[in-house]
C-alpha cells in the first residue's frame, strides 16, 4: 500500500486481496479523507475490499494449535472471517500456548469469541484420536 | 508374480489432481479405481497448505489447504474407489503394468486398463541452483520447511532469510513469523515478484518482511550450521554486480526457487516428456503418447491455483475410465489416427514458457470443455493479446489484462475457436502474447 | 572407551585409517581407531574422485608409485571381500589439440616403468571408446587397469570388517598431546581422557603434521588443505561410460570427467590451497573450473544438469624426498620417537593407495618389535546393506516379505527403503547422523538432495536413538536440523 499527498487530496494504492488477480486499485481522499474515487478494480470486490481497509483494515489468520492425544502433533486452523489486522499477532501468539484434545473434526470452534470480537478461531483440518 | 487385473484405472498419486481423476474415472463408466498414494494421507500437497485461498475460481470459496482436501476426500470416500496409502509406485512400463510397495502388503504388481499420472513435482534445490558455500544443516527447500513446520511441528530455526518470492517463499515467511521466528528479508533474482501480488501484501508487507528483489544469495557461511549468508545484486542480464555484496547473518536459509515436474516414472513408461514444461506431452484427453497412459496436474505443467488442477483431473480421469471401457478400438491417446482426423500441435511462441495441451484431436473437442493453460513467459501489466497462430496468419485470439509468469492464462476454447479450427487446416498452432 | 590402554592406536578413521584398522584386526593385538569426527570417513576419503588410479602417474621411485600400483592390485579382491561396489572401467588419458602430442608417450613410459599395462590410442579409437569425447581430441592414453569405486562404502565397509574383527572406533575424540618417556610413546591425551599406548599410527589426513607436532616430531612437515569441487549430473540427463582424465599439469591429474559406482556423471576437481583446514565451501570460481575443464573434454557437460555439488579438502604435505620428483607421501617409523608410524601427506593417489600403505604399516609395525600373532578365527568378509534400488522385483519381493521395513520408501529418488536406513543405525559402526546415513545408504543424494526425506529420515533416527528431533544433526555436533517445536509452549 503506498500514500503520495498531491495538493489537498491523497492518493492511495492498495493491491485488493479478495482474488488471486490482486487489481491495484486507486483511491483519491479528500481533505477529510472522504473517498473521492476508486479505480482500477476489476470487479466489485476491489471497491469493497478498499472501502474496508481504509475503515477498519482485517486480515485472516491462518496458522495450527497443538493436540494432545491425536495421530498428528498439530491441527490447521483459521478465523474465517477476517479480523482486525494489528491483532494477528495478538492472537498467534495466544495460539502457540492453546491445545486441544483430540479428536478434532473440520469446523470445530477453538476460540469462540476471542476478545469480545466476534471473532472465532476453528479448525481446518482433522486430527483423529490415537487408539 | 501373478498381476492384479481388476482395475479399469489406477490413478497414482492422491493430491487434488489424483483425487479429481479418480472421481470423474468412477462417475464416467462405475468401473474399478484404485488410487495409490505414497503418503499416509491424501490430499497431496493440501495437508500442510494451512494457509487460506483455495477453491476461489469455482466454487468461491476461500478455504485453507487441509479443509479443501477433506472435502474432497469425503467425496471420493463416499464413492467406492480403492485407495492405497502409504504406498510408493516405484515403476510404470508401457504396457501400464504397476510396481508398487508398502511395507504391509509387500510388493504389488498391477496391469490396469489405464492409467492417470498425478504425481505432482518437487522442488528446485540449492544444488541445481549451483548455490557456492558450505554444506551445512539449516539450508531448506521452502514445502520441507512448510512440512516440518505445520506437519512434524518443528521449527527450522530463529533468524531466516528465504530466497524466492514464488508463493510458498512468501508463504512460508508468514507463517515462521506467526510462530515466532524472525524472517530478516525474501530474496528475489528478478526484477519483479514471481508469485501473487496479494501475498506480496499479506504475507510479507502486513509483517513487515522486506522484498529484495535483483538481488540473489551468493554463498553460504558456516561450515557444521549455516551462520550467515552473502547476498549480491544481479543487473539485467541476472549476472553479478561486483562489490554489491552484503553478509547477513542467519541460522536458516529458505529456498523457494522454482517447482519441478516430477516425472520419473512416466520416462520410465516411455512417456514423451516436453523440454518446455519438463511433463508429459498430453492433447485435449490429457492423454500422453502412450496408449491408456493420461496425466493431469502439476505433473505435467506447474499450475497456480488447484481449481484448474482439479479441471484437468477430472478430464485425465474420464478419459482414462472411457479409453478403458473401449480399450484398443477407435477411441486412442494423442498421436494416433483417429480415421482421417486432423490433430494440431501447439506450441509455445513469443512471451509464452509452455502450454497443455500440446496437441488438439479435432474430432474430440466438439461438445467438450476444453482448455488451453499457457505460462506466460514475459511480465506485461496491461492488456495483451493472445494469439493461436498458423504462420502469419491468426487463427483464434483472446485478450488477457495481463501477462505474468506468476498466473497462468486459462482459455477455454469456445465455440468460434473450434469452428476456426476446423475450417482450417493447420498442423500447427504457435500462442503467442502480444 | 573401552579400555585406556590399547596394544596399538590408530588415528584418523578415513580410507587409510580404516584399511590400516583392519590388517591390524588379524592379529592378536587390542587396536582403537580415535577420530575427531562423529562417523568414519568424513575427511578427504569421501570427498574425492573415487578412481582406482591404475599408477601410471607418480614418479617412478616414489612411494606415491609403489602403493599406487601394489593398491590397484588390492582393490578388487578386497572390495569383493567386504562388498564395497567396485568397477574396472579403465581410463582415459585424453590429448586435445594445444596439448603437447609428447606428453601421451611420456605418461606411457612413465607408466611403463611403474609396470602398469598402457597403450597410446590414436585420435580415433578415442573417439570410439568415447563418442562424447570433444572432436579436439587428438590422441588418448588407455590404462585398462583403472576403475571406479564408492568411495563411501570403501571406508564403512574396511571399518565395519574391522570393528567385527575386534577393532574399537571411538569417534568424537580428538587427540590433543602424547605423553613420551624416554623418546618412546607411553600414552596420548585426548578429549576423552588418557589412552595408554606404546604405538600410534598417525593417519590424520589433513591433520597429520599437527599430530606430529604433537609429539614433537619434524617441525617442517607441513600440511596445506588444497580443496577440489565436483558436480555430480543427473543420470536422467547425462549418462557417460568411461573415465576421461586431461593431460597432467603441476596441478595434478587434472579436471576428470568420471562416473560413479551408482551411474552419475561426475566432473571435477580443481584445486585451490585454502588456509582452514576445515572450510568445505564450494565457490563460484571453483565451479566455473571445473565445468570448463569438463567440457574441454566433454562438451556435452551442461550445468543446468547438475543435482549435486561439493568439495574435498586434499592433504598436501611438504615432503620431497628426492627434490624434482615433487611431493611424496611421508611413509616411515618416526626416527625421534620410538612407536610413532607416520602415514602423512596421503593425498591422490591415496584412496587406492590405502591397502598398500597398510600392508606397510604392518611392516613398519614389525620393525618396531611388536609380537604379531595371527588370529585363527579372523573373518575376511562383511555384508554389505543391501541396495534396494538395485534389486530385481523378485529379489525385492522376498526381502520385503522377510523385513516389512525394506517396504517403506524412505528416500524416492535413490529408492533407499527404512530397512536399508535401520540397518545403517543398527551397523557395527552406528550412523547416528544423516550424513553417516546418506554415507552407507546413498540416500538424499539423488535429485531432490533431501527434500523428501528428510522429516522421515530424523524421525527413523529420533525413534532408534532415544533422542527428541531437536537432537537428530547433519553431520555431529554443532549441525541440528531443528531448533524447537513449532509450539514450544505447550509440547
Amino acid at each position: 500500500m503506498t500514500i503520495v499527498k498531491e495538493g489537498d487530496t491523497i492518493r492511495r494504492t492498495d493491491i485488493c486481496l479478495r482474488c488471486p488477480q490482486g487489481c491495484q486499485v486507486e483511491t483519491i481522499l479528500g481533505e477529510n479523507d472522504e473517498i473521492l474515487s476508486i479505480s482500477g478494480n476489476r470487479c466489485k470486490l476491489g471497491k469493497e475490499y478498499v472501502e474496508q481497509e481504509i475503515r477498519d483494515p482485517r486480515r485472516v489468520l491462518p496458522t495450527s494449535v497443538a493436540v494432545r492425544g491425536g495421530v498428528r502433533p498439530l491441527v490447521p486452523v483459521w478465523t474465517p472471517e477476517p479480523m482486525p489486522k494489528d491483532l494477528i499477532m495478538d492472537l498467534a501468539r495466544e495460539t502457540r500456548s492453546i491445545e486441544v484434545e483430540a479428536p478434532v473434526h473440520v469446523g470445530d470452534v477453538i476460540i469462540d469469541d476471542w476478545r469480545g470480537l466476534g471473532i472465532q478461531l476453528v479448525a481446518s483440518g482433522e486430527v483423529a484420536k490415537v487408539e | 508374480m501373478a498381476f492384479n487385473t481388476d482395475y479399469d484405472v489406477i490413478v497414482i498419486g492422491g493430491g487434488p489432481a489424483g483425487l479429481a481423476a479418480a472421481i470423474e474415472a468412477y462417475r464416467a463408466t462405475q468401473g474399478r479405481v484404485l488410487v495409490i498414494e505414497r503418503n499416509d494421507s491424501l490430499g497431496g500437497i493440501l495437508p500442510q497448505c494451512i494457509h487460506n485461498g483455495f477453491g476461489a475460481i469455482n466454487f468461491g470459496s476461500d478455504l485453507p489447504g487441509p479443509e479443501y482436501a477433506y472435502r474432497y476426500e469425503t467425496e471420493l470416500r463416499a464413492l467406492p474407489i480403492d485407495i492405497l496409502l502409504d504406498t510408493m509406485v516405484v515403476d510404470l512400463s508401457a504396457d501400464r503394468e504397476i510396481y508398487a510397495m508398502n511395507s504391509t502388503d509387500g510388493y504389488l504388481r498391477f496391469r490396469p486398463k489405464a492409467v492417470v499420472l498425478a504425481m505432482g513435482c518437487r522442488e528446485r534445490t540449492r544444488a541445481q541452483i549451483r548455490l557456492p558455500g558450505t554444506r551445512a544443516a539449516g539450508i531448506y527447500t521452502a514445502g520441507t520447511v512448510q512440512r516440518l513446520v505445520n506437519i512434524e511441528g518443528y521449527m527450522p530455526g530463529n533468524e531466516i532469510v528465504i530466497l524466492g518470492s514464488g508463493d510458498i517463499g512468501m508463504i512460508m515467511a508468514r507463517r515462521l513469523t506467526i510462530e515466532g521466528a524472525r524472517v530478516s528479508r525474501v530474496l528475489e533474482l528478478l526484477p519483479f515478484l514471481t508469485g501473487l501480488r496479494r501475498n506480496y501484501v499479506q504475507c510479507l508487507e502486513d509483517y513487515g518482511i522486506p522484498l529484495e528483489l535483483i538481488t540473489t544469495v551468493n554463498r553460504i557461511f558456516g561450515e557444521k550450521r549455516v551462520e550467515g549468508i552473502e547476498t549480491i545484486r544481479v543487473n539485467e542480464n541476472l549476472e553479478h554486480i561486483p562489490g554489491t555484496e552484503r553478509q547477513i547473518a542467519c541460522d536458516t536459509l529458505v529456498l523457494s526457487v522454482g517447482l519441478i515436474s516430477e516425472n520419473e516414472l512416466s520416462r520410465n513408461a516411455g512417456v514423451e516428456i516436453d523440454p518446455h514444461t519438463n511433463g508429459p506431452f498430453v492433447d485435449e484427453s490429457m492423454a500422453t503418447n502412450v496408449p491408456g497412459i493420461f496425466a493431469a496436474g502439476n505433473v505435467t505443467a506447474i499450475y497456480d491455483l488447484v481449481d484448474y488442477v482439479r479441471k484437468a483431473g477430472a478430464i485425465a480421469g474420464r478419459s482414462a475410465a472411457e479409453y478403458a471401457r473401449t480399450t484398443g478400438a477407435t477411441t486412442t491417446a494423442s498421436g494416433t489416427d483417429r480415421g482421417g482426423s486432423r490433430s494440431i500441435r501447439i506450441t509455445a511462441g513469443e512471451n509464452v514458457g509452455s502450454v497443455i495441451p500440446q496437441r488438439l484431436d479435432l474430432s474430440s473437442i466438439d461438445g467438450r470443455e476444453t482448455y488451453i493453460s499457457l505460462r506466460p513467459r514475459t511480465l506485461i501489466e496491461q492488456m495483451v493479446k493472445v494469439e493461436f497462430d498458423a504462420g502469419d496468419e491468426s487463427v483464434f485470439s483472446f485478450r488477457e489484462q495481463y501477462a505474468r509468469p506468476a498466473e497462468m492464462i486459462i482459455h477455454k476454447l469456445r465455440a468460434k475457436d473450434i469452428q476456426k479450427l476446423h475450417a482450417g487446416d493447420a498442423d500447427e498452432l504457435v500462442v503467442n502474447i502480444v | 572407551m573401552k579400555h585406556d590402554s590399547y596394544d596399538v592406536v590408530v588415528i584418523g578413521a578415513g580410507i587409510v585409517g580404516s584399511m590400516v584398522a583392519r590388517e591390524l584386526s588379524k592379529y592378536r593385538l587390542s587396536v582403537a581407531v580415535l577420530d575427531k569426527e562423529s562417523d568414519v570417513g568424513m575427511g578427504q576419503s569421501t570427498s574425492n574422485s573415487a578412481i582406482i588410479h591404475s599408477g601410471h602417474d607418480p614418479q617412478p621411485g616414489t612411494d606415491k608409485a609403489r602403493f599406487n600400483v601394489r593398491g590397484n592390485q588390492l582393490w578388487f579382491e578386497i572390495a569383493r571381500d567386504l562388498e564395497i561396489p567396485i568397477e574396472r572401467t579403465g581410463a582415459m588419458i585424453v590429448a586435445v589439440e594445444d596439448d603437447d602430442p609428447a606428453g601421451l608417450e611420456e605418461l606411457a613410459e612413465r607408466g611403463r616403468t611403474n609396470g602398469v599395462p598402457v597403450e597410446i590410442l590414436s585420435r580415433e579409437a578415442a573417439l570410439e571408446k568415447e563418442p562424447m569425447l570433444t572432436p579436439e581430441t587428438v590422441g588418448a592414453l588407455w590404462t585398462p587397469t583403472a576403475g571406479i569405486v564408492d568411495p563411501f562404502q570403501g571406508v564403512v565397509g574396511a571399518a565395519e570388517n574391522a570393528a567385527e574383527n575386534g577393532v574399537e572406533f571411538i569417534l568424537n575424540t580428538e587427540v590433543t598431546g602424547a605423553i613420551i618417556e624416554a623418546g618412546h610413546l607411553v600414552a596420548l591425551e585426548t578429549s576423552v581422557g588418557r589412552i595408554a599406548t606404546r604405538v600410534c599410527i598417525n593417519a590424520a589426513g589433513v591433520h597429520s603434521d599437527e599430530i606430529m607436532h604433537m609429539f614433537g616430531v619434524r617441525p617442517e612437515f607441513e600440511i596445506t588443505a588444497r580443496r577440489g569441487e565436483y558436480f555430480v549430473f543427473d543420470q536422467a540427463a547425462m549418462r557417460i561410460g568411461t573415465v576421461l582424465f586431461p593431460m597432467p599439469s603441476e596441478k595434478g591429474k587434472g579436471i576428470l570427467v568420471t562416473h560413479t559406482t551408482h551411474g552419475n556423471t561426475m566432473v571435477g576437481p580443481n584445486s585451490d590451497y585454502i588456509s582452514d583446514k576445515e572450510d568445505h565451501s564450494t565457490t563460484e570460481k571453483g565451479m566455473h573450473e571445473i565445468l570448463d575443464g569438463a567440457q574441454r573434454l566433454v562438451p556435452a557437460v551442461s550445468a543446468r544438469s547438475v543435482i549435486a555439488t561439493f568439495a574435498g579438502l586434499r592433504a598436501t604435505g611438504n615432503y620431497k624426498p628426492v627434490p624434482d620428483h615433487g611431493r611424496d607421501f611421508l611413509i616411515e617409523r618416526s626416527a625421534e620417537v620410538e612407536g610413532l608410524i607416520n602415514l602423512a601427506g596421503v593425498e591422490s593417489p591415496g584412496y587406492v593407495a590405502a591397502p598398500a600403505i597398510a600392508e606397510r604399516a604392518v611392516e613398519l609395525l614389525r620393525e618396531t618389535g611388536l609380537d604379531l600373532e595371527k588370529k585363527k578365527d579372523w573373518k575376511p568378509t562383511r555384508t554389505a546393506i543391501p541396495r534396494f534400488h538395485h534389486l530385481s522385483h523378485e529379489e525385492r519381493d522376498v526381502l520385503i516379505r522377510e523385513d516389512p521395513a525394506y517396504g517403506r520408501i524412505v528416500c524416492r529418488c535413490e529408492e533407499v527403503t527404512e530397512g536399508e536406513i535401520l540397518r545403517a543405525i543398527r551397523s557395527p559402526i552406528p550412523a547416528t547422523t544423516y550424513d553417516a546415513i546418506k554415507r552407507r545408504t546413498w540416500l538424499g543424494t539423488g535429485r531432490c538432495q533431501g527434500s523428501f526425506d528428510y522429516p522421515r529420515t530424523m524421525e527413523i533416527l529420533a525413534r532408534e536413538l532415544g533422542l527428541s528431533m531437536t537432537e537428530i544433526t547433519k553431520k555431529g555436533p554443532g549441525s541440528v536440523f531443528l531448533y524447537r517445536r513449532t509450539k514450544e509452549e505447550v509440547l
